[in-house]
């Protein structure tokens, strides 16, 4: 199936990615084609089959609600590109 | 013999024996780097300083208590190391420092090895061949012309290239076994939850495992002792008695089963690797193993389902890259849309655009159950085709890779063509079970890999029968020729 430049637009806004125009073209072709190789699967009838999430038999992990020690904040901090009273600073949102 | 081409075992000996000093170990790697690092370019990070520090601290024999005191090791550089920085080979964490060690970091130093460096990579892991890491790529000590594999492809060539004994890697679709063929050295990705995840960074987390590069079996043995088990801070990590893994370093392998699947020995393998698995399966007979033919029928069908789940759950992944807590950050958007956006679009590479492109499309409203969902129920078959083939036999083998070892630039451009190296680790990867690579001869003078798969958890069986292999060849022994000082 051959994917539309506009369609590439809707993805890689949900994507947050912002592409220039040669990186849509390109990634409609692409996209296209590894589309089209996935294709493939529908030649198998998968009607009476389970989906398989992951292979191990675990489905949920609880553990006791500890406090226990935790990192110290400057050093969580230390990689934020913006801070501003040991807060991460983005711009406005609403 | 210089030190550098020393194993962890006669390394140790070397140690007990009062034949050379922590110290000279040490030197000795760095010289080997520095002599021949310029070339493979393997590191992407280099602590010298903390290296040799390090050995200092362990100059007395009764301070050096760890199974690898003193012996020098690297990770691939998604394995978050506190204090160096960590970069998955991305601009986008090109300047991150981890606040902490992954677990398996934590587990190789309380066991007093020394980090000398941090190995490149495809960006996110995602390629195989190392030319997408974004820094630099990474030449096969082979032939330097050539890829070394990827996504592990500095941890490969390192060991190969004799610039550390071991290393660490991560494999989600071939990532540690695949490198490893091209490089002639021993590569296992363990179980899927056999080793903690904790602090390293997610590809794709349903298929994600970390593992071994080594010289030989034993080697990887060893080290599987220290990075096997459970831990609390991996929700995917298994609670289950680890076996000590040297206790399987025996060469009767009277009886065992081999399967070997005839689709592997198809759909675009080379002759010359499937003659060598076929001599090896001989061999294997010779030995005293029962060599059958079997069939995984779902096995085309492995590389369209990996490329949609690994994408999708890479997607989902990646969206923590935003320019916000860690990474870069574009400071000319004046809104916090663009601000992820154009964050993203400058800190991520061509492939990894592209398969958050591919995951996000698998995933979004209306292609979900044609892709996502159908990938997940081809994945069951592929499951169950192992299971069934696990009933009668012990380890299925096959080789570990179409080709030998492609050159540079010849692939990275066709996606599709480049995925192809893949197809016959990923089936591993989808149905979680340990696989090991080991070398099996050579091709035009470029090593070959064996593919030996077992039943999830049973890495004992694996690591018996690649070392009734490797005892009763000598593929192991044969270094690239980069040249000496």
């Amino acid at each position: 199936m051959a994917l539309t430049t506009n369609e590439v637009e809707h993805v890689a806004l949900l994507a947050r990615l912002a592409l220039n125009d040669e990186e849509k073209k390109e990634l409609a072709e692409q996209l296209s084609l590894i589309l089209d190789y996935a294709d493939r699967l529908n030649e198998i009838n998968t009607d009476e089959i389970e989906p398989l999430a992951h292979i191990l038999p675990v489905y949920n992990v609880f553990r006791e609600d500890m406090v226990g020690a935790s990192s110290p904040r400057e050093d969580i901090l230390a990689n934020g590109p913006l801070l501003e009273d040991g807060q991460y600073k983005v711009p406005k949102i609403v | 013999m210089e030190l550098y081409e020393l194993g962890l075992y006669e390394l140790r000996d070397k140690l007990n024996r009062e034949e050379a000093s922590v110290h000279e170990i040490i030197e000795s790697v760095l010289r080997r780097i520095h002599q021949v690092d310029g070339r493979v370019k393997a590191f992407v990070t280099l602590d010298e300083e903390n290296a040799l520090q390090k050995a200092d601290q362990l100059k007395r024999e009764e301070l050096r208590r760890g199974r690898i005191a003193g012996l020098p090791f690297a990770l691939k550089d998604l394995i978050c190391t506190r204090s160096l920085r960590t970069t998955c080979c991305s601009r986008m964490l090109e300047q991150f420092v981890p606040p902490y060690d992954a677990t398996v970091a934590a587990r190789l130093n309380a066991e007093q090895g020394i980090l000398v460096g941090k190995l490149n990579m495809d960006e996110f892991a995602m390629g195989s061949s190392t030319e997408f890491s974004a820094f630099f790529p990474t030449h096969n000590p082979w032939d330097l012309e050539r890829v070394p594999g990827g996504s592990s492809g500095g941890s490969a060539a390192a060991v190969a290239a004799d610039e550390v004994p071991f290393a660490l890697g991560t494999d989600t679709g071939g990532s540690i076994r695949q490198p490893a063929a091209f490089c002639g050295v021993v590569g296992l990705k363990p179980t899927y939850g056999r080793v903690s995840r904790w602090g390293v960074v997610a590809f794709a987390s349903s298929l994600d495992q970390v593992g071994i590069f080594s010289k030989d079996v034993a080697d990887c043995a060893l080290v599987m002792n220290i990075i096997c088990g459970y831990d609390p801070l991996d929700s995917t990590s298994i609670n289950m008695k680890v076996p000590d893994y040297t206790s399987f370093l025996s060469t009767d392998i009277k009886g065992m089963k081999i399967a070997y699947p005839r689709e592997y020995f198809q759909q675009g393998v080379d002759k010359k690797n499937r003659e060598l698995v076929m001599a090896a399966l001989k061999k294997y007979e010779e030995l005293g193993a029962i060599v059958e033919e079997v069939s995984l029928p779902h096995s085309e069908y492995a590389l369209p389902a990996y490329y949609i789940i690994a994408p999708a759950e890479a997607s989902a992944n990646l969206a923590r890259f935003d320019g916000v807590r860690y990474g870069l950050r574009d400071f000319e958007a004046d809104n916090v849309t663009d601000m992820f956006s154009r964050s993203r679009a400058a800190g991520f590479g061509a492939e990894v655009k592209r398969r958050i492109m591919l995951g996000t499309y698998a995933l979004s409203s209306g292609y979900y159950d044609a892709y996502y969902l159908k990938a997940l129920k081809v994945r069951r078959l592929i499951s169950n085709d192992f299971e069934q083939i696990f009933k009668d036999f012990d380890i299925i083998i096959s080789p570990t890779t179409p080709t030998t070892a492609f050159k540079l630039g010849e692939q990275s451009n066709e996606p599709l063509t480049l995925y192809m190296n893949d197809i016959l680790t990923v089936p591993i990867n989808l149905a979680g079970l340990p696989g090991i690579s080991v070398p099996c001869g050579f091709s035009d003078g470029l090593p070959a890999g064996m593919q030996i798969v077992a039943k999830p958890f049973d890495e004992g069986s694996l690591i018996r029968a690649a070392y009734a292999f490797e005892q009763n060849t000598a593929y192991h022994t044969v270094k690239p020729s980069l040249g000496g000082e």
